[in-house]
């Protein structure tokens, strides 16, 4: 342990948080404001997350950070170091190992048990605010449950591209009430929303924590002609093989050669090790065979 | 002041409300849900959960109403010596804390408003005992259904019909505590 309190933050903050937290838990899906606090990091950087993270460890958890899924990005390293200083606490690069899961923009592939809890790091916690800048007015429209702008905005995609064209942070309601910024995972990961680990939802800059409790009701957005899609791109994992995860498109030379390639980190690296392969993946071995022989 | 209000608050205050505070988060993240509360030694008639609970969540910040046996010396000054909370009429609680009796009629407690419905009070309702069986409850938070034995079914039926305004409940006996946001839907058995 170091000489910080526990998990960072002063108890009387950590207790403003926790009461925000249960209100968002019994409302879910509205974004109860809080007092939040300047970390140790900028803003942008998960400040909101790491807050709620901080107000819910104990010593006994154990600690996943992900960055796009990642372990090992400079995002995820400092927040998972920060509370291995601060908190004392495990921390681990395996979502099954993990208690409490930190994500920058995605959810792992992996379902989520009871035990877990997961949290998201969010930039804009208001999904009408690019339609609408002015708080007073979007507060007001979610109290009427006045969500018509949005419905145009995703008609306005398919007037203009033919389909909705929106492929992150795609708007949800939650238990037929609220309509939810996801924060920007990929639409793909929408669906897993209902799941049966409780979700938090911390924004820093924005003073905003909302949460999902488990299997809770998050439909997202769409129209009966149009139903939404949990798109990915359309390629098998090259290096595992999988064709049910969420993909990162690399670039691999100037001469635009590109593999696609699971961007959880932990799912790709498990099937690995339980012998899937993917075709960059088998070919580079092949020809390390080759070269040795 | 005399002696007794200075004793049983936490002993490791960051350590024990992390422990505490994830109880409660599971319990109201899964209403129902029975879980266990320790770490206050709070003075008669409140109980360990309820005490542990007021440690976690209250502080100068949060107005505090005690109903009936609960509003006596004993708790104002254990209250005042370890939390700082104000002791408050119903009206202007966020929290409140009581038999469910002494709670009545809940319509004096402030639901929050249509703009900011978390500006609403969380009541901590002390029960003999807690046990599954009796209402079935629905909602957010609960698989399938489950079962809890409340004190009556009309109350948490209007408050859910409120939402998304409403009181949220916490239930506590001895060292258990479980929970009952707005969103359950309670049935009669």
């Amino acid at each position: 342990m170091s000489d910080y309190n526990f998990a960072y933050l002063d108890e009387q903050t950590k207790r403003m948080i926790r009461r925000a937290i249960l209100k968002g838990l019994a409302i879910p899906g509205y974004q109860v404001p809080f007092a939040s606090r300047e970390m140790p990091m900028p803003y942008g950087w998960g400040t909101g997350g790491v807050q709620v993270s901080a107000a819910t460890l104990t010593p006994d958890d154990t600690l996943r950070v992900i960055d796009q899924g990642a372990d090992d990005t400079t995002n995820a390293v400092s927040i998972r170091k920060f509370f291995e200083k601060t908190a004392g606490v495990q921390a681990t690069e395996e979502t099954a190992q993990a208690s409490v899961i930190q994500t920058r923009h995605r959810i792992p592939e992996e379902d989520l048990r009871e035990d877990q809890i997961l949290v998201y790091q969010v930039p804009i916690p208001e999904p009408l605010r690019f339609l609408e800048p002015s708080e007073v007015e979007t507060r007001k429209m979610h109290s009427l449950e006045e969500y018509g702008l949005m419905h145009v905005k995703l008609y306005e995609d398919i007037a203009k591209h033919g389909a909705i064209a929106t492929s992150y942070a795609y708007p949800v309601k939650v238990e037929g009430r609220y309509v939810m910024d996801p924060s920007p995972i990929p639409k793909f990961d929408n669906p897993k929303m209902e799941m049966a680990a409780i979700q938090l939802f911390g924004a820093g800059r924005e003073q905003r924590i909302y949460a999902l409790p488990p299997y809770c009701q998050v439909v997202s957005l769409d129209f009966e002609d149009y139903p939404f899609e949990a798109s990915k791109a359309d390629h098998a994992c090259d290096m595992c093989g999988a064709t049910n995860s969420y993909l990162d498109e690399v670039i691999m030379d100037d001469a635009g050669n590109r593999m696609f390639v699971c961007s959880d980190t932990d799912f790709c690296a498990s099937r690995r090790k339980a012998g899937h392969m993917g075709a960059q993946a088998a070919a580079a071995s092949a020809a390390l065979k080759e070269t040795a022989a | 002041m005399n002696a007794e209000a200075l004793r049983g608050g936490f002993g490791d205050a960051p350590v024990e409300a992390a422990y505490a505070f994830r109880a409660a988060m599971n319990a109201m993240a899964r209403p129902g849900t029975v879980e266990t509360l320790k770490g206050a030694q709070p003075p008669a008639p409140v109980s360990v959960a309820a005490g542990t609970l007021l440690l976690t969540l209250c502080d100068p910040d949060t107005p505090l109403h005690l109903a009936g046996d609960y509003d006596c010396d004993a708790v104002r000054a254990w209250i005042s010596f370890h939390i700082g909370a104000r002791i408050v009429a119903p009206e202007n609680a966020m929290f409140a804390l009581g038999t469910w009796d002494a709670l009545a009629p809940l319509s004096r407690f402030a639901i929050g408003t249509a703009e900011y419905p978390d500006r609403s009070a969380t009541l901590i309702v002390e029960r003999e005992r807690l046990e599954q069986g009796g209402m079935t409850l629905f909602g957010p938070g609960i698989k399938d259904s489950t079962t809890m034995v409340l004190p009556e079914s009309k109350a948490f039926q209007m408050n859910a019909m409120l939402f998304p305004l409403g009181l949220d409940f916490f239930f506590t006996s001895g060292d258990q505590l479980a929970a009952l946001p707005r969103t359950t839907k309670v049935e009669a058995a």
